[in-house]
């Protein structure tokens, strides 16, 4: 009798996280699987969190593009730029073309480098060793050109309300194209490596697919969004800095498979080559800062700017009481909303597919938990 | 089959190539010009004292608060060789705590502070980053000799240039001379 009780199949709870190398970050995972499959999965948020909202209402405008630094750590510039153009907004400042472009090159850049981690990553989640060295050293020339143009290889504190810090150096048009011939190639170095590997196909694809319609239902946008066939992108559907004069194609798949989010990213990138180019040739000289007191001052008012994020649509939501510091900061943060599908994705998939469907899906840890 | 082996090419082609890694404690990267390493104090050698007047301006904008700073009355100004009436007396940076944001460089109005060129803090003792005046000095002392650095606003911070500029105003007008002196501009922190 006893023996056959013990036999019973009884539903296992595995907990995945918050130390794992698989989840980005400190993110804990609960799974609730039968066999090979999973059952139900409760996601644990949280180990990250700083409050960095909240730490904001400390802080005067210039301090807190130091804290957007530090809440998607992978694509800093992206971040500056969202809560520099909330400020400017609420303000009325006119930011100089040059600075425009300088930071739509930068940011451009950025999402090159933040997709070429996740591709690396990626590769490592359906395990495949080699190309997150490839991803590394083509992100490495990007990351020497940040250190050159604003001091710093991460956390840049570069954006300023109402420009950038400081010009770009002489020879950056020169650095920039030379990079971006070798990112070209190493690019397509890292395709032949992953992209159509007959092992990697079959670990992501038709796994965790998601259709347009629940997608946009769990609020996903970016590239988690356009890989269900909804060419969403900010950087086409609101326009802002110099967007609206850039020629660019936004690529969309249509299964929202893994395989199609990950091929999604990879042709992003080469359209951010295109649009670092044409941003090179149309660039002005002339000031690179606006006019401005030397302490911001926003007047009283709120006001909702969004820019469109490597992870997505990155919104702040930002009160000002007429104060030197911000009355209420509120982001919302895309990498927050491509978590909320989880268990649509992963119930009922393989254990072993979680780790590929996670990774997918390109969260920020420092991003969810603010 | 094909794209596997088209994968296995491709790192094969790398065994013939050379490295792209640096064998970090041995060989050290070139850093750049920009490069943000810890904040520390200049130098003014016309008039053989810090820059810093200890205005205070850089502790109250740096948004980790990990400077201290303290000024008094600057003795080689009664002695004519300066133009600074109040100096630093003492200074200390917690760069455990910095951010290395560069705020205090752009916040401050005497050329006194810059980010220099030290990024390597390993230690032993756990208060070993908190940096004092000496130190700081010290570090900026080298920063200045190797990246050749220039003061932005000269006529007003470097004690040689303003003193000079003084004196040729006395000389025509000697009443004109109070209003000069640059050590006590109105801060733009004072609002915050
Ligand atoms: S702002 Fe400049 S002068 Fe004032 S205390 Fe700081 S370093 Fe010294
Ligand atoms: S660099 Fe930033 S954190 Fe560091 S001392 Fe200066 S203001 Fe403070």
């Amino acid at each position: 009798m006893t023996t056959e009780k013990q036999q019973e199949t009884v539903e296992l709870l595995l907990n995945m996280g918050p130390q794992h190398p698989a989840t980005h970050g400190v993110f804990r995972m609960v799974l609730w699987i039968d066999g090979e499959r999973v059952v139900d999965v409760e996601p644990h948020i949280g180990y990250l969190h700083r409050g960095s909202e909240k730490l904001c209402e400390g802080e005067s405008y210039a301090q807190i593009v130091t804290l957007f630094d530090r809440l998607d750590y992978i694509a800093n510039f992206n971040n500056e730029l969202v809560v520099c153009r909330a400020a400017e907004k609420l303000m009325g400042v006119e930011v100089p073309e040059r600075a425009q472009y300088i930071r739509v090159i930068l940011c451009e850049l950025n999402r090159i480098a933040s997709h070429l981690l996740f591709y690396g990553t990626y590769g490592l989640d359906a395990g495949a060793m080699t190309p997150v060295l490839y991803a590394f050293r083509e992100r490495e020339r990007i990351q020497n050109l940040f250190e050159a143009v604003s001091g710093a290889r991460m956390m840049h504190n570069f954006f300023r309300i109402g420009g950038v810090n400081e010009d770009v150096p002489p020879d950056f048009g020169q650095r920039v194209r030379r990079i971006m011939g070798e990112l070209r190639r190493g690019m397509e170095e890292c395709d032949r490596l992953l992209s159509f590997n007959e092992i990697f196909l079959s670990r992501t694809r038709g796994i965790g697919a998601i259709d347009a319609e629940t997608a946009i239902d769990y609020g996903l946008t970016g590239p988690n969004l356009r890989a269900c066939g909804v060419p969403y992108d900010v950087r086409k559907d609101d326009p802002y800095e110099v967007y609206d004069r850039l020629e660019f194609d936004v690529p969309v798949a249509e299964h929202g498979d893994c395989w199609d989010r990950y091929w999604l990213r990879v042709q992003e990138m080469y359209q951010s080559l295109h649009i670092v180019e044409q941003c090179l040739e149309q660039m002005p000289e002339g000031p690179v800062m606006a006019q401005l007191r030397r302490i911001a001052r926003p007047p009283k008012g709120e006001v909702f700017v969004h820019c469109e994020n490597p992870r997505g649509d990155l919104g702040v939501y930002l009160v000002s009481d007429g104060g030197p510091k911000p009355y209420r900061v509120k982001v919302r943060p895309p990498s927050f909303c491509s978590l909320m599908p989880l268990k649509h994705l992963m119930r009922g998939c393989y254990v072993a597919d979680c780790v590929v469907i996670l990774g997918s899906i390109d969260i920020v840890l420092g991003e969810v938990d603010r | 089959m094909l794209a596997t082996l088209k994968g296995l090419v491709t790192t094969l082609a790398w065994a013939f190539r050379k490295p792209v890694t640096a064998q970090y404690p041995k060989q050290h990267l070139p850093i750049q010009p920009r490069y943000m390493g810890f904040p520390a104090l200049l130098w003014d050698d016309t008039a053989g004292e810090p820059f810093c007047t200890g205005c205070m301006v850089c502790v109250r904008e740096c948004p980790t608060q990990c400077m201290k700073a303290e000024m008094k009355d600057n003795p080689l100004q009664q002695e004519g060789k300066s133009h600074r009436r109040k100096i630093i007396e003492r200074f200390e940076i917690n760069w455990n705590r910095c951010i290395l944001c560069g705020i205090c460089v752009e916040v401050c109005n005497f050329d006194a502070i810059e980010m220099s060129h030290v990024h390597e803090l390993g230690g032993y003792a756990r208060a070993g980053s908190r940096v004092t005046l000496q130190e700081l000095l010290k570090y900026g002392r080298e920063f200045q000799e190797r990246s050749g650095w220039k003061p932005s606003n000269p006529e007003k911070n470097v004690a040689g240039v303003a003193l000079a500029k003084e004196k040729e105003k006395r000389q025509p007008a000697a009443a004109a001379s109070r209003s000069e002196p640059a050590s006590s501009n109105p801060s733009p922190g004072k609002e915050s």
